[in-house]
């Protein structure tokens, strides 16, 4: 889950499309490799919950989704980590990390196409990348940037979700399909998704989530 | 005939073991290229990654025997030096039978980029869960640890942050 922007709410789709593939029956593992600034865990409501040791460490389940974040070990400290710091603390995580057997690991990516991108371009196999963006021209000119450089270094794309919509308008679509991408589809702005956060079942029942499952089905299918 | 590789290590800033080997034969020196080698920090997966390492670098060399291994462990990461040694010994394969491993510690130099103060990593002040989140992720010690002279948390691990494999010796079959 990637864009090029912040504040599109990546974290927000990353964590719900886990819960509803999880609901699905799949195995889910859910990585949030936003180190400086982590959400998933409030997102989802995660509690004290701790990875276990044995030969690295294994995700402790969280909603049943296999769960790694760095807020099991930076707590809620700030992490002011520079660019070499933060690949080397991605390959140290992605290294210890045993996740098992999953059908689909979601990987919740800081912003831009910096560290934390190139590093997971450079390292792991079978990665496919979901980006988020708004409406707003700020936002998709940098996503633009983004699905450049993914064709240029023949990253499989699923496709563009479009996020908080206020408004109807087929301009994010066009502008995706004239690049030769998927739009998977729109999700409007729901007011109430705030106060759901950190609640998984009232996360689950929002507009937003029921949207995001015709989302999910759609990149189900890409992926497939 | 007696072999030697002894390898020159650079600390990667994305890996933690960079070897440049560069390799003794007799008074012929060739140099080699052995590339990024990413170890795991847990003990068990450290000694996996010494272990096949050491095993390329005889197929690659054509060691017949190794004689002598020496790994060097940055204290940072506080990985424990007696079960690196015990899942060594476990996973040792027949051409490291004999082999003599040795493990030696390297104290981890940190030095602050705002004002330059040096200082040396000491485990002991730390609560154990600081322990254990630097162990486990040693970028986390950007969470923990300040500059003593300044307070700031912008500082690089100018020393002793990974482990290194420092030494492979071994006996060459005579050409």
């Amino acid at each position: 889950m990637s864009s090029g922007k912040g504040g599109v709410g990546k974290s927000v789709i990353a964590a719900t499309l886990a819960l509803i593939l999880r609901r699905r029956g799949h195995r889910v593992g859910l990585l949030d490799l936003d180190l400086t600034s982590p959400a998933t865990h409030l997102i989802l409501g995660v509690e004290g919950l701790q990875p276990e040791e044995e030969r690295g460490i294994i995700p402790p389940l969280a909603h049943g989704l296999s769960y790694m974040s760095i807020v099991f070990y930076a707590v809620d400290e700030p992490a002011p980590l520079r660019g070499a710091d933060v690949s080397n603390a991605i390959i140290e995580l992605m290294a210890i990390t045993r996740w098992g057997e999953l059908d689909y690991l979601v990987i919740d990516m800081p912003p831009g196409i910096s560290d934390a991108t190139l590093d997971m371009i450079r390292l792991t196999k079978g990665l496919s990348f979901l980006v988020v963006t708004t409406p707003s021209r700020v936002a998709f000119e940098t996503v633009r940037k983004l699905l450049a450089l993914l064709r240029d270094l023949e990253v499989p794309v699923i496709g563009v979700v479009e996020n908080m919509v206020m408004k109807p308008s087929s301009r994010i679509r066009a502008q995706v399909e004239i690049l030769g991408d998927t739009y998977l589809g729109s999700v409007t702005f729901d007011p109430r998704l705030e106060e759901a956060l950190g609640d998984v079942e009232r996360l689950m029942g929002t507009r937003f989530a029921k949207t995001l499952t015709q989302v999910a089905s759609e990149a189900e299918r890409r992926i497939m | 005939m007696n072999f030697c590789f002894s390898s020159h290590l650079k600390k990667s800033c994305h890996h933690h073991l960079l070897l440049v080997g560069v390799l003794t034969k007799n008074s012929c020196e060739n140099k080699l290229s052995l590339g990024l080698l990413s170890l795991g920090m847990h003990e068990w997966a450290l000694a996996e990654g010494v272990v096949s390492t050491v095993t390329r670098i005889a197929e690659e060399e054509g060691l017949e025997e190794i004689t002598e291994v020496t790994v060097k462990i940055g204290e940072l990461q506080q990985v424990e030096r007696d079960i690196l040694k015990f899942a060594l010994d476990q996973m040792r394969t027949p051409i490291m039978k004999n082999a003599k491993l040795v493990l030696e510690l390297v104290k981890a130099k940190l030095k602050c980029r705002v004002c330059g103060e040096e200082w040396l990593f000491s485990p002991d002040a730390l609560s154990e869960e600081v322990s254990e989140a630097i162990h486990f992720v040693p970028e986390m010690a950007h969470v923990y640890l300040k500059c003593p002279r300044c307070g700031s948390p912008d500082f690089e691990v100018s020393e002793g942050r990974g482990v290194w494999l420092a030494l492979v010796k071994g006996l060459k079959k005579d050409e």
